[in-house]
């Protein structure tokens, strides 16, 4: 019965479910929080595919959501453009800056990588911050407009905005299916399972980590874009490496490497912590150390704990049909 | 096939290969021996670009190949095996072989998206060769277990099969029979004479003597860097250098 759940069914069930959900929960609330929590489902899936699939850990990915966001708050506020515009200049705009970031820094490997990225985000923050002139600097950009209505269809009221976010995401997760279960997302796995092999494979590493940081930095853009035109104000906050290793939670708890779990963590996660609400501060004394159970007893969190056992009933089964 | 000149290679101040001269013949099992620490390894990661040689040449059928990058050796043909083998074991060993014919496709990240039939033709490509390795190492039943599931012994074919998978013409082997045990290195020598006697031509290092006197056409010996001797196994084995530097006295009259 889980097994059929698996697969194109399983897809059409999760999509059925984000089509209908606004016709379920009854408050606008509700439907915003689920709107933000598919905007950065949206950036954690990118992020996946350079840390989960290609096993290159990039702690920059906020970094990169916040030049999306830039990009459509300073060209539509201070430059007029309409937001649909901007929304495509600033998936250009991400890529032509991660194109040589990421060309330096993926010559780094493992942690001196990660510990580079981190820095690289660090300082995506502080030229926000202090280029007033370009960012409006600690005060922000207010007065983002929503996007443009297209054809009837305006995105002012809470409803339309959650759509065009479930929009994009069901869009993000179609690419991303058709990227990591290709003979491309192979090339990828094959790198993160080990730089050595992958290469004496006669795989361009540097073409392939590339393509991945590239294809990932394009889905931070993307999802940063989207935030500017849903929240409507941006500061410099939207940089900080914290979001980052939110995203990086919810890879972890879904499990890194599988199309379903960054999806899962980003969407479950949000609402956890909105039902620890009233515990305020102290929820992280509760979140945290379920964080810890999670990572030591599911270290391929929960969704890739449960392909593994699928993959291991399935490899007996067929061994079982077919006798050595 | 493949004519190595005057390799050097040395890191700092430690010299790992000194200016080693020799050829790897074709349709021939080449294997180099000597003690830990000679420069083995080092020798393969130049040949397959790995490292760039401080001094010297390789020519692989009479093209340049010294200063090429590994995938680009790999796509010229010459695959390689490690001594311990990454493979991905929550997927299928199928799974795990399907990526070794990759550089024989073009299919990019447009292809991805629009699902051309290009993709489609060249993943079915790459599944045939992924089968017919997997066949070829004898390994066919084991297509759908899980990697993290298999023997040592087959890890060790699985690895054959993915370095099969990529077409090569000429194959390093490094430590092929490392930590198996004297009937598995049995077959895998068995296996490595079918890959030559199918065209292909092998380079092997191993440290176990009765496979290599049995299995190579040709020996080449390594110590402290240096070519101390090169040729036949009785050669070999009678050279007062070799006896002297590598096996020892109480190997002498094996």
């Amino acid at each position: 019965m889980l097994n059929r759940l698996h697969g194109p069914l399983g897809w059409t069930l999760l999509f059925l479910a984000g089509l209908l959900f606004p016709f379920v929960v009854g408050n606008d609330y509700h439907l915003t929080v689920m709107s933000t929590a598919y905007l950065f489902a949206i950036a954690t899936l990118g992020l996946n595919l350079i840390v989960g699939y290609t096993g290159q850990f990039n702690l920059a990915h906020a970094g990169f959501m916040a030049i999306g966001a830039y990009t459509v708050g300073i060209l539509t506020v201070d430059h007029g453009f309409s937001y649909w515009l901007s929304f495509v200049l600033a998936g250009a705009v991400t890529v032509a800056v991660g194109l040589p970031l990421g060309w330096v820094s993926l010559r780094l490997k493992g942690h001196y990588f990660s510990i580079f990225t981190l820095c690289v985000g660090y300082i995506i923050y502080l030229v926000i911050e202090k280029w007033e002139d370009l960012t409006h600097g600690p005060v922000g950009i207010i007065g983002i407009p929503a996007p443009e209505p297209i054809g009837d269809f305006g995105f002012e009221t809470p409803r339309a905005q959650y759509y065009l976010m479930f929009f994009f995401l069901v869009l993000g997760v179609w690419a991303m299916r058709r990227i990591v279960n290709s003979l491309l997302g192979r090339t990828f796995m094959a790198i993160r399972n080990g730089d050595d092999l992958a290469e004496a494979l006669g795989i361009n590493l540097m073409r392939n980590k590339l393509l991945a940081f590239l294809i990932s930095v394009l889905y931070a853009g993307w999802a940063g874009a989207l935030y500017a035109g849903f929240v409507r104000f941006l500061g410099p906050d939207i940089a900080g490496v914290h979001h980052t290793f939110d995203m990086t939670m919810y890879m972890l708890i879904g499990g890194l490497g599988t199309l379903i779990g960054p999806l899962f963590g980003s969407l479950s996660v949000p609402w956890i912590t909105q039902y620890l609400q009233f515990l305020q501060e102290y929820r992280f004394v509760i979140f945290g150390p379920i964080l810890i159970l999670l990572v030591i007893y599911l270290p391929h969190g929960v969704v890739g704990t449960w392909l593994g056992w699928r993959a291991r009933r399935a490899a007996q089964v067929s061994a079982a049909a077919k006798p050595e | 096939m493949l004519k190595i000149e005057h390799l050097t290679k040395k890191f700092g101040g430690n010299t790992a290969v000194n200016n080693v001269s020799t050829t790897v013949e074709e349709g021939k099992i080449n294997a180099i021996i000597g003690p830990n620490g000679a420069g083995k390894t080092t020798f393969f990661n130049l040949i397959s670009g790995v490292h760039r040689p401080t001094s010297g040449t390789i020519t692989y059928d009479g093209r340049d190949i010294t200063s090429l990058r590994t995938d680009a050796v790999a796509r010229l043909g010459v695959a390689r095996t490690f001594q311990a083998t990454t493979l991905f074991d929550n997927a299928s060993v199928l799974d795990n072989l399907i990526v070794g014919h990759r550089l024989r496709t073009r299919s990019g990240l447009l292809d991805v998206l629009v699902g051309s039939s290009r993709l489609r033709e060249e993943e079915r490509i790459c599944r045939e060769k992924a089968r017919n390795a997997l066949d070829f190492v004898g390994l066919s039943h084991l297509e759908n277990r899980l990697a993290g599931d298999i023997s040592q012994e087959e890890r060790k074919r699985v690895a054959f099969a993915l370095a099969l998978a990529t077409e090569p013409r000429l194959v390093l082997l490094d430590e092929p029979a490392g930590g198996v045990n004297p009937e598995e290195t049995v077959g895998l020598a068995e296996l490595i004479r079918k890959m030559v006697r199918n065209g292909l031509t092998v380079c092997l290092i191993e440290h176990k003597m009765d496979m290599i006197m049995s299995l190579a056409d040709k020996i080449l010996v390594l110590s402290y860097g240096e070519k101390i001797a090169e040729g036949t196994p009785a050669e070999v084995k009678a050279n007062p250098a070799v006896i002297d530097a590598y096996l020892g006295s109480d190997h002498a009259d094996i």
